[in-house]
């Protein structure tokens, strides 16, 4: 693939596996439990970046029927994206109510100081 | 026009992804995420998904932020000092790049004769408006085509919502014998 042909077509997915690798770098290298969990919801928002670029056309419009207009954007996409936006609060809503609880338990939300403490035990 | 606002909009959300890993001020970090879901929301009016970007300012730039400014407001409001881990760092780095390597065979953004666009999609776009009578398709696969799984939907909020309040519960009353 020509790199700088792949770059002009493929600018919006390059720039959603940067996004979606923040994320994961948040999740996977970050003790503090508050800022993975913002990790996990950059992840998420740079999937529904990923499936609303598969849904659009360019030179269409909106998929709202309008009489005259030929070409929309596609419908299931957006569907998907919906209920997924409204899964991805209630999953981070449940998050960090545990993140309240541990804190109320250890005193800290980082990770590696829970690991020390309870190692000690 | 799009397309610039479309570059430019995925450059600032790159630029706030940076910021929230950098920032260690938790309050900062949970501002930029209500701020990199508001740029979410405007790409999504960019890349014609209106519906899409209503629910997304709503439920992420409005409701996700206040519930990590809550939990900051009871946890704490600075993140310590974290190391670098270079084999996070070089597993981020490699699965990146592999992704990249992968996007070389899907087809160019936009194009009209993707698969996803030839295949199920115009069904509903030239049929939904006659069967349904709602000119919005969105609205139409939501609530009539799929209602069933919206319905599942409302269950998934009212487990979490359930999930929330029982976590919470026990808060208070590990509290309370704190406190006798």
């Amino acid at each position: 693939m020509d790199f700088v042909d792949g770059f002009a077509t493929h600018y919006n997915y390059w720039i959603v596996i940067i996004l979606m690798m923040t994320g994961f770098y948040l999740v996977i290298a970050r003790p503090n439990m508050v800022k993975q969990l913002v990790g996990l919801s950059l992840f998420q928002g740079s999937m529904f970046i990923l499936y609303i670029s598969f849904a659009y056309v360019t030179g269409g419009s909106a998929p709202i029927i309008v009489e005259g207009e030929q070409s929309y954007a596609n419908p299931l996409p957006h569907v998907l994206i919906l209920t997924a936006i409204v899964v991805g609060i209630s999953t981070t809503a449940v998050g960090l109510a545990l993140v309240v609880r541990i804190h109320q338990a250890f005193g800290t939300i980082e990770e590696d100081e829970i690991h020390d403490l309870t190692r000690e035990d | 026009m799009s397309e610039i606002l479309d570059y430019v909009l995925l450059l600032l959300l790159a630029a706030t992804a940076i910021g929230i890993v950098r920032l260690r001020g938790l309050i900062a970090v949970v501002m930029l995420s209500g701020i990199y879901s508001l740029l979410v929301a405007s790409l999504f009016i960019v890349l014609d998904a209106p519906d899409v970007a209503l629910t997304e300012a709503a439920v992420g730039a409005g409701a996700a932020t206040i519930l990590m400014l809550g939990t900051v407001a009871l946890t704490t409001r600075e993140e310590k000092r974290a190391r670098f881990r270079p084999v996070s760092f070089l597993v981020v780095v490699v699965t990146g790049l592999m992704l990249i390597y992968g996007t070389s065979s899907l087809p160019p953004f936009g194009a009209e004769d993707a698969p996803a666009q030839v295949h199920v999609g115009p069904r509903y776009l030239t049929e939904g408006y006659e069967q349904t009578g709602v000119p919005n398709i969105v609205t139409a696969v939501l609530a009539s085509y799929r209602g069933f799984d919206t319905l599942g939907e409302v269950v998934v909020i009212l487990s979490a919502g359930v999930g929330v309040l029982m976590l919470l519960a026990g808060r208070r009353r590990a509290q309370g014998e704190k406190g006798q």
